[in-house]
């Protein structure tokens, strides 16, 4: 984990839904460059961001790739902090439970599989986003 | 002249269902694509424009849309009704003219 620690604090400001526009996506690669660099990744997702992270997402009728399916993959690239905002999700009348169930594994606790999804309020995105070395805005 | 309005943007990130609403006139319809599909959710801070639009206009949601975003589960608001592309096609032929509200 020192390899880690030794990295600067780089987190993805998420505020567009998925497919119409490219932002989603190109915010998704970027988060796997910063974290292949051992950086301290974490992802906020506020405003209609937190629609990117919504299950059973399904393109086929659409004709474009669905890449929902690469969130749940971030946690074996150590990408274990993803921030949702609670007040945008319940202004878009979702819940928790409409968001994909996304893990990961704790080296430092045998191993244990926990949430990836934490949920913070408007108040503690303010603190979360002072607390960061980068900031980059998709 | 009957209209058929079409909305691809999130009524949360841009007021292209908002100036629809207000600019459309009774016996149009409006159809919901691409990131316009958000508004139909039955129960979003936004939902009070495709309420007040379905007073005297019908509103449509493109449902492949609707299933790309994971959204096929989710409750709709009531009188909105589903189309799949065969639909839109119909639609464009019922109405007059097609107006997009980009």
């Amino acid at each position: 984990m020192s390899e880690e620690n030794d990295g600067k604090k780089f987190m993805f400001v998420n505020r567009r839904a998925p497919y119409g526009t490219i932002y989603a996506q190109e915010s998704l690669e970027v988060v796997l460059i910063a974290a292949a660099l051992e950086q301290d990744v974490s992802l906020l997702f506020i405003d209609d961001g937190v629609f990117q992270l919504t299950k059973g997402q399904n393109t086929e009728g659409v004709g474009m790739k669905n890449f929902s399916p690469a969130y749940a993959a971030l946690g074996d690239y150590d990408v274990s902090k993803l921030y949702v905002e609670k007040e945008s999700l319940e202004e878009r009348g979702l819940t928790l439970d409409d968001l994909q169930h996304l893990t990961w594994e704790d080296e430092d606790d045998d191993w244990a599989e926990k949430d990836s999804i934490r949920l913070i309020s408007r108040d503690e995105v303010k603190k979360l986003i002072e607390e960061q070395d980068v900031l980059l805005s998709f | 002249m009957a209209i058929l309005h079409t909305v691809n943007k999130s009524p949360y990130e841009k007021t292209s269902l908002e100036s629809c609403v207000q600019r459309s006139d009774a016996g149009a319809a409006i159809l919901l694509i691409e990131d316009g599909v958000y508004a139909a959710l039955a129960g979003g801070a936004k939902a009070e424009l495709v309420k007040a639009a379905l007073a005297d206009r019908k509103v449509f949601v493109l449902e492949p849309d609707l299933k790309a975003r994971g959204l096929a589960d989710q409750a709709l608001i009531e009188g909105v009704e589903s189309v799949d592309f065969d639909g839109f096609v119909d639609l464009t032929t019922q109405y007059d003219q097609v107006n997009a509200w980009l």
